[in-house]
């Protein structure tokens, strides 16, 4: 049950951040309000049981969420026939690039501050 | 033969298929990713989106029913970025303590990813709707598709480029890391979940909680800044 009640807290969060990006036009995506929502809601003591365990419950199966993004390559297989060489070492090489950035500085700005 | 591809015919048109086929395969995928020591190269979405992709084209059936079934997955993805609240909220004292440092990691980390991309791809002659598409790839795909509309790409193909991003940095960030010496598993998290948004938090809470949880803090920076940049940039750019 907690984790039913989790997600309704979960899903009016989202609903309540739609309601919020659409009417007050913030440029932030629904979900992302409804994060930050739920980010003030929890100083609540009883939201925290039922929210923690449906968001165990989703995050741990996070990875299977993306699958049906993913298999969405296949209505672009023209752009892939075209450019897909090209966009993957793109991708390859800026994501290579922003991690070794990020992972540096932080590293850098940690031992600056121990 | 006939009443067999009679009854194919009609199951693969219903929802059923495309729920039915997306969880079946994961489960498989993730029973190999496990007993194969979470090897990073068995990724099991990798291999479930390989399979399903396969199967789609091998029995020639549209994306789009496929995705009468999958939507229900699809769906949850809302819900769980409003989840990655818990995991900030349990961490608040030390994420309050470290803000700064994290804050500008996120933003120099994620304006080093999108903006090389976007360089890159500018050098190999890709099209301006290609770029567009291309440079909210580090944000989590449902929120990469709204800023991709934004900047005028292609929204389906932004998901698709964010979730290749996601897998070449959850198969490579291993390697990377040990090469660049970076061994405190916060700092590794934090620059996954920064580059590789859910599929590289996914990875990372596999591997240590301590990174998962930096890396679920990551993306949901990225998700921030990236919304509130690219946004106010899309906004100059049609200006």
């Amino acid at each position: 049950m907690d984790t039913l009640r989790g997600f309704a807290c979960l899903l009016l969060c989202q609903s309540a951040g739609e309601l919020l990006a659409r009417g007050a036009s913030l440029g932030l995506p629904g979900p992302v309000l409804g994060m930050l929502i739920l980010l003030l809601l929890l100083r609540v003591e009883a939201v925290r049981r039922p929210v923690a365990a449906a968001a165990d419950a989703l995050l741990s199966h996070l990875s299977l969420l993306f699958v049906p993004v993913g298999v969405g390559v296949i209505a672009h297989l023209d752009l892939v026939a075209h450019y897909g060489a090209r966009l993957l070492l793109v991708v390859l090489l800026s994501t290579w690039l922003g991690m070794a950035a990020t992972a540096l500085l932080l590293r850098k700005l940690w031992q600056r501050a121990d | 033969m006939a009443k067999f591809v009679e009854l194919w015919v009609y199951l693969s048109a219903t929802p059923l298929f495309g729920l039915t086929a997306t969880i079946v395969t994961y489960v498989i995928a993730h029973a190999v990713y496990a007993r194969l020591g979470q090897a990073p190269w068995a990724n099991p979405v990798l291999w479930t989106v390989l399979v399903l992709v396969a199967v789609l084209a091998i029995t020639g059936t549209p994306y789009p029913t496929y995705f009468a079934g999958a939507q229900f997955i699809h769906f949850l993805l809302g819900p769980a970025v409003v989840a990655l609240a818990w995991p900030l909220w349990l961490r608040r004292a030390e994420l309050r303590r470290r803000a700064g440092a994290l804050l500008v990691a996120a933003l120099v980390g994620g304006a080093v990813a999108s903006g090389s991309a976007v360089a890159l791809g500018w050098w190999l002659g890709l099209t301006p709707e290609l770029l567009r598409s291309l440079a909210p790839k580090s944000v989590t795909a449902p929120v990469a598709m709204g800023i991709a509309e934004q900047l005028g790409g292609i929204p389906a193909l932004a998901a698709v480029l964010a979730v290749l991003t996601g897998l070449v940095g959850a198969l490579s960030a291993k390697y990377l890391f040990d090469a660049l010496r970076i061994a405190q598993p916060e700092v590794r998290g934090f620059a996954l979940g920064t580059t590789s948004h859910g599929i590289g938090a996914a990875r990372a809470l596999q591997v240590h909680p301590g990174a998962g949880a930096y890396a679920g803090l990551a993306l949901g920076v990225q998700v921030l800044l990236a919304t509130v940049l690219m946004t106010a940039l899309g906004r100059l750019l049609s200006s």
